[in-house]
């Protein structure tokens, strides 16, 4: 399909029968999945299942072996991808951060747009303190990630990815790191951020939070998709045993 | 003869083993003056050159080729484990013989790399081994995930290096660069053994003159060295501090 | 919350730490890590210089290499063996001065500790030719005991001059040793009623005795290295003597390849097992820390 036919009304991201392997281990065999716009779909299962690898491989992080991910049309299996492209659609949040430590919270934010994207600095200054704000940082612009919490770092990850205005926002176990006590805030931000209608892929271990924000659950086992569905009915009727098994352990 | 020259025109006349006749005497004066900014220039000029030998060797150890990164070896193997001095040496002497000549008067043959020129290589070369390896380890210190996320965001390569992996690779590298430049300001007494007029070779031609300078030539020697590595030492840690970012390192 | 700092993505361990200290292992760890392929260009480079050499002139390299190999057994043995002979008596008479010097830099006497801190700084940071130059100036080149006239050879006078900043250097492994040891242990002896000396010589010295000594190594390479600069003040070994040969030899410059190419080559051949077996120590402590 080549890029410009696709139209909003198709899937923004369309994985299909993906294969990735490290070596020996298989860590993805075959997955498929779609995701429309502006719909939340989360990806839970036991650690190990290949959920983190699959979500690498949408921003490009990872090679795949075989199979065919669409990004607004666009395959990201195929060495002459525009990864630039490819990353301006796509924002990524890391379990660990990430943040540049030898930058400011607001530096961190400005300099995507910056340097790779090239925008003019005031207009990006304006945009980077209204993106610090919204993940409710106001008066941190000025820290060093060094000076910050977790879960305030975890904050200013998000804004540098919205910064470059992504239509797609990708999130790996982002609360996975962080204290009790500053997952809330960190989940608020991305509740906020998906019900303004923010395409968004969250690998998480939050149910309570998967079930209130998700349009749609995966569940992931040893690198497949073992089953699939909106929350109301994956979390009371779901009918593999794996996935039963998997939910009792952690609900 | 102002007060200050006196002074020491006089405390050389009541005491003849200490004469410091670079104090009062303007020839003297000129030739420590031209010794220690011949120090100054060739400690400069090697600080400048060693580092980017630094920065081009550990960007070329990081090459595909595997010839490439054993030549990279081969030199940073041999200029670190061999003395210095004889470094020197056999560039000066062994390969200086190859160098081609010009005549400026048609009769002189004067080489086109002077015993300085030889002196700036050999030194360049020799920091410059140690500095591939400090920027190398620096950029290793750098977390992989640092480098993803900086992909992440749209950068290619290159611009994740400048803008993300370098700045915390250098940050890291700089208490052992720092060392390493002292060590060079140092080793550029050797300089002496292919009489490269540096401060130490005008001391020791000085003393040669006038035995009676002796004392007070390895005095204000010892005094200026110690000078000059304090400054540099003092002005590095004032930059280490200043680059020093909060939860990063240490 | 606390502990922001620890969020941050752990440092990978950065190695070459040339600060003084312990970790202080720079020199010997890139000497004993050389991969086997730099050995190949190190060779290469140095079969390539003399084939250079032989488009030159009509004394030919074959004959370079054969004066070489004639004054070999003299340069080692008289040249080479000085230098060695040099290091050790050097590393000693810096070893002992230096760990006295170390020990004071961690006295609980005040302007002790000061002192020879200021010492220690004072000799780590000047030029080793400088201090070289100022010792054999400085000292007399005989002395008289009860009547008798002993001439110092020149060579003694250079390990003094040579040992000064062995001295400065282990004073600061010394004093890193030392303080590498929790403050905790200090503590507990002294709830223990240890006094201070028992303390440390009983407690602290035992347990960073071993860290102490792969650094004190690495410095005895830098040391031996650093023996050529005495031929600059006029004692003999190996690099005057090899000016001596090719003097001999009739000074001509297809000789200067070979001899001081041979100079470069022996030191090297001397370093390389030492810092070997300087990095194998140095792990083995390590992991039984």
């Amino acid at each position: 399909m080549p890029a410009n036919s696709w139209t909003p009304d198709q899937p923004i991201v369309a994985i299909h029968d993906l294969h990735k392997s490290f070596g020996a281990l298989e860590v993805l065999k075959g997955v498929s999945l779609e995701v429309m716009k502006g719909e939340v779909i989360c990806i839970i299962g036991p650690s190990g299942s290949g959920k983190s690898t699959l979500i690498r491989c949408i921003n490009a992080l990872n090679p795949v072996d075989s199979g065919s991910i669409l990004v607004e049309g666009q395959e990201v299996n195929d060495p002459a991808v525009d990864k630039l492209a490819l990353r301006k659609k796509v924002g990524m949040v890391f379990q660990q951060y990430n943040l540049f430590p030898h930058k400011t919270a607001l530096q961190n934010v400005m300099m995507a747009p910056l340097k790779v994207l090239k925008q003019p600095r005031g207009e990006v200054e304006k945009r980077a303190r209204a993106l610090l704000t919204r993940v409710n940082l106001e008066g941190k612009e000025d820290s060093y990630p060094g000076e910050l919490s977790g879960g305030q770092q975890q904050r200013v990850a998000i804004a540098r990815s919205l910064a470059m205005n992504p239509d797609v926002m990708l999130f790996d176990e982002v609360t996975a790191a962080l204290d009790p006590e500053t997952v809330k805030e960190v989940l608020v931000a991305i509740k906020d951020l998906a019900q303004s209608g923010m395409t968004c892929i969250l690998v998480t271990h939050e149910m309570g939070f998967a079930r209130e924000v998700a349009d749609h659950i995966y569940f992931t086992d040893r690198g497949v998709i073992v089953e699939h569905g909106p929350p109301a009915t994956f979390f009371t009727e779901s009918s593999d045993p794996r996935t039963r098994e998997f939910l009792s352990q952690i609900l | 003869m102002n007060a200050f020259q006196q002074f020491f025109f006089d405390l050389s006349e009541e005491h003849p083993r200490w004469n410091f006749i670079f104090f009062y005497d303007p020839v003297q004066t000129e030739r420590v003056l031209s010794g220690l900014w011949m120090t100054i220039q060739l400690s400069v000029v090697c600080v400048i050159l060693s580092v980017l030998i630094g920065l081009v060797g550990a960007w070329l150890q990081g090459a595909h080729s595997r010839l490439v990164r054993a030549v990279v070896q081969g030199y940073i193997q041999f200029f670190r484990n061999t003395p210095p001095l004889i470094q020197l040496l056999f560039f000066y002497f062994a390969l200086g013989q190859f160098t081609p000549t010009y005549s400026p008067d048609g009769w002189l043959e004067v080489p086109i790399i002077s015993n300085v020129g030889w002196a700036i290589i050999s030194l360049s070369f020799f920091a410059g081994a140690f500095n591939v390896e400090i920027f190398r380890a620096g950029i290793e210190a750098v977390p992989e995930s640092t480098r993803e996320a900086a992909e992440s965001l749209g950068m290619n390569r290159l611009q994740a290096f400048i803008y993300v992996v370098f700045p915390l690779a250098f940050r890291v590298s700089l208490p052992a660069l720092n060392n390493n430049l002292v060590n060079l300001v140092k080793t550029t007494t050797q300089a002496l053994a292919i009489a490269v007029p540096e401060l130490l070779y005008q001391m020791v031609s000085i003393y040669n003159d006038y035995s009676t300078a002796q004392n007070a030539c390895m005095v204000v020697l010892f005094v200026v060295y110690i000078g000059l590595v304090g400054i540099l030492v003092t002005g590095m840690n004032a930059w280490e501090r200043a680059a020093r970012v909060p939860g990063y390192g240490q | 919350m606390e502990g922001a700092t620890t969020d941050l993505p752990v440092l990978r361990p950065f190695r070459p730490v040339a600060r003084g200290g312990p970790a202080d292992l720079g020199f010997s760890r890139w000497l004993a890590e050389m991969p086997p392929i730099a050995l190949l260009g190190f060779a290469f480079l140095a079969c390539a210089w003399p084939i250079v050499a032989a488009a030159q002139g009509n004394f030919t390299t074959a004959q370079a290499f054969d004066a070489l190999w004639r004054w070999m057994p003299f340069l080692v043995s008289k040249g080479f063996a000085l230098n060695i002979l040099i290091s050790f008596f050097t590393m000693l008479t810096g070893t002992v001065a230096g760990v006295l010097l170390g020990l004071g830099q961690v006295s609980p006497l005040r302007p002790l500790a000061a002192t020879c801190w200021f010492v220690t700084q004072l000799f780590r940071n000047s030029p080793w030719l400088v201090l070289l130059f100022i010792v054999m100036l400085a000292f007399p080149f005989e002395i008289e005991i009860a009547g008798t006239v002993y001439l110092i050879p020149d060579w003694t006078k250079a390990v003094f001059g040579l040992a000064l900043p062995i001295m400065a250097n282990i004073s600061e492994i010394v004093r890193g040793g030392i303080q590498s040891v929790p403050t905790g242990q200090w503590e507990a002896a002294e709830s223990l009623a240890f006094t201070r000396g028992q303390t440390l010589w009983q407690i602290i010295l035992p347990q960073c005795f071993k860290r102490m000594i792969p650094p004190w190594m690495n410095w005895y390479a830098i040391l031996t290295m650093a023996t050529p600069l005495v031929s600059l003040l006029g004692v003999e070994e190996l690099v005057t003597l090899s000016r001596q040969a090719m003097e001999a030899e009739d000074n001509h410059p297809e000789l200067l390849m070979p001899f001081f190419g041979f100079a470069l080559v022996i030191f090297f051949l001397y370093c390389y097992p030492i810092a070997r077996w300087t990095l194998r120590l140095e792990r083995r402590f390590a992991v039984r820390q």
